[in-house]
């Protein structure tokens, strides 16, 4: 027989891994096959980086006037990088066309949204709904009459065939993420409504948008549609592309929620109703909430495609970041031949804002995860 | 015999707070329920009991129509359900629900559990809301894990919270379906003297689907043994485990106390 009254101390846990070179053993030199491909892969990066790193940086030519700057004096190409390309034309690559004398309208609005959403990512703020509905209901309206002008300020009108550039794609992402999660939640719920008619028009609506490709969307708003409106109606062509993009990726969204919307354990539901919630307010209050949190990579998948294929808009002659780089600014007599640059710059602006979307949405997953949280 | 069963024995002609007549349910082809006719007093306590698959829980979740009937007729506080939509809404306030797998909702901390339906239902302000909530989490013995979410508390806690957000709404009936039986042994003691207590306040009309037998003894008016889709049997808890009518009941009993 056994018995004690003592009860252990509590000790922490032994630690296994100690400095670095034990982390090098059990890592990279664990076994003679890690041994050589540790090896390999040292001299693949020793082949790569220097060499890049030279040519974007320190044979680097970062301001210019022209293009004679980045050339030798037989007119080849100078070994490195000709950032001049960029830095020259910056402000077309950000604004498209869009006059230079007005060009504080859309940074103001653009200067207005970040400052309007900062507050949002505090736990502290008061009142967030509101500030929220704010950015989502009445920001819209101010910054279109501050970048297209007219409306509530009566600005000079500027054309949306003008804009173009960065402000363009993020013009169009931004407002095609958020009408894609409105419409794509709406579509989801219908998808699993349990009316007959509102269900299969989800279902029609979803498999069509998701049957046919973004391009044939594109070109069918901008070439067909015309076709089928009476004669003389003139509909905004970039309004066109942005209900073709909402349109196509709301099917796609709807399906991503849709999935979330399975995963909740038909408890919740039940609970929600047992509680005398309305359909509406259990679905926002308590099914929708656990849903998205479940589905945010699915989302976030999404929306990155979405900001990407934004690109797409070119083929509609609407000059977006790559488009305003590789068709107008590349077609420039005065800087031909620095495709390489603005390519690699196109990239790199891309590449930011997806890694951030990716960053944001594990952050946010961290912080909604109220399962394990101690 | 406690003091409320000797005044619900008094007052025959008192009010019903649920009423079920000829309720029949099918799955598909399968008789879930057949003929249940059940007339439940106002403040009458009630443990349904049952071998699994006898349509226990079925019944109390027709009562708040989580499950629809497909026979017969289901009154609440004098009012036939019908399955329409505002209506439920109405009834489903004055009907509290506790389930097995309690149901919270994992998203939100207990207090805001607590205070969901009061605002969004009763349209309560804020503060109001949250002092009722606090008021029954005392009552449930854990005001101290108010700001904690439902995922930081053991089982035990879970349910005394589902149940707390139940009398949030301040029902007039409580339905509990298995409150225990997802329960470690440990805390099962926890839930039911949180039930007891409830009951043994009176005035609030409880249904109860439960193997917990030593609970049906303590707070029972009256128990109702269901097999196969049927009420088998009804009769006060004295008689009922004393004194079992029908064969199966006996079985029944002596299987549930025999080990």
């Amino acid at each position: 027989m056994y018995v004690t009254n003592k009860i252990l101390p509590e000790l922490p846990a032994p630690s296994n891994a100690k400095g670095i070179v034990h982390w090098l053993k059990t890592n990279l030199f664990n076994g003679p096959i890690n041994t050589i491909f540790t090896f390999l892969g040292l001299f693949i990066i020793y082949k790569i980086i220097p060499p890049v790193i030279e040519w974007a940086f320190i044979d680097a030519t970062w301001f210019a006037d022209s293009s004679s700057a980045c050339k030798l004096e037989n007119g080849d190409r100078k070994p490195g990088a000709c950032w001049a390309f960029i830095t020259n034309r910056f402000d077309q690559i950000m604004y498209g066309f869009y006059p230079a004398s007005e060009r504080w309208r859309p940074n103001l609005a653009g200067i207005m949204l970040v400052l309007l959403t900062i507050p949002l990512f505090f736990e502290k703020t008061p009142k967030k709904a509101w500030l929220g509905g704010f950015i989502l209901l009445v920001f819209p309206f101010i910054a279109y009459s501050l970048i297209h002008g007219g409306g509530l300020f009566g600005l000079p009108v500027v054309d949306t065939s003008k804009w173009g550039g960065l402000m363009l794609t993020l013009i169009i992402s931004l407002v095609g993420i958020l009408f894609a999660l409105f419409f794509g939640t709406i579509l989801a719920l219908g998808r699993r409504s349990s009316m007959p008619i509102v269900k299969s028009l989800s279902v029609v609506f979803i498999e069509f948008w998701r049957g046919v490709p973004l391009i044939t969307v594109l070109f069918m708003s901008s070439v067909m549609l015309p076709l089928f409106l009476p004669e003389g109606t003139d509909f905004d062509k970039l309004a066109r592309a942005m209900i073709g993009i909402i349109l196509f990726q709301s099917a796609y969204v709807a399906e991503v929620v849709r999935g979330g919307l399975q995963a909740i354990p038909k408890g919740q539901y039940e609970a929600a109703s047992a509680m005398g919630l309305s359909y509406w307010k259990s679905m926002f209050l308590v099914i929708l909430p656990q849903a998205m949190k479940l589905v945010i990579p699915g989302l976030v998948n999404t929306f990155i495609a979405l900001f990407k294929d934004t690109t797409l808009v070119l083929i509609i002659g609407l000059f977006d970041l790559l488009a305003i780089i590789e068709n107008v600014l590349g077609a420039d007599p005065a800087w031909l031949g620095f495709h390489t640059e603005g390519l690699v710059f196109a990239a790199f602006v891309f590449w930011i804002f997806c890694f951030s979307m990716s960053r944001y949405s594990m952050a946010l997953e961290r912080k909604l995860d109220t399962n394990h949280r101690n | 015999m406690t003091d409320a069963q000797t005044s619900t024995n008094n007052n025959s002609d008192e009010k019903y707070a649920i009423q079920l007549i000829n309720m029949n349910k099918w799955y598909g082809d399968f008789h879930v329920l057949k003929d249940i006719n059940l007339n439940v007093k106002e403040g009458e306590r009630i443990v349904i009991c049952g071998p699994s698959g006898s349509g226990k829980s079925t019944v109390i979740r027709c009562i708040n129509h989580l499950e629809e009937h497909q026979k017969g007729q289901i009154i609440v506080s004098g009012e036939e359900i019908t399955g329409d939509v505002k209506q439920l809404e109405r009834l489903r306030t004055d009907v509290g629900m506790c389930f097995q797998h309690f149901n919270l909702f994992p998203h939100l901390t207990i207090l805001d559990n607590l205070t969901l339906a009061p605002i969004w239902v009763k349209k309560m302000p804020k503060k109001e809301a949250e002092g009722i909530a606090m008021k029954y989490l005392e009552r449930v013995k854990i005001p101290d894990q108010a700001n904690k979410y439902p995922g930081q508390l053991s089982g035990g806690q879970q349910q005394r919270v589902a149940i707390a957000r139940s009398l949030c709404m301040n029902p007039k009936v409580m339905l509990f379906d298995e409150p225990t039986s997802a329960l470690d042994p440990e805390m099962i003691s926890e839930v039911l003297d949180v039930m007891i207590e409830l009951a043994n306040e009176g005035g609030m009309t409880m249904l109860c689907v439960t193997h917990e037998m030593g609970f049906a003894k303590k707070v029972a008016d009256r128990v109702i043994f269901m097999d196969a889709g049927q009420i088998i049997e009804e009769n006060t808890p004295e008689e009922f485990f004393n004194n079992p009518k029908s064969e199966r009941t006996q079985l029944f009993l002596s299987q549930i106390i025999g080990h």
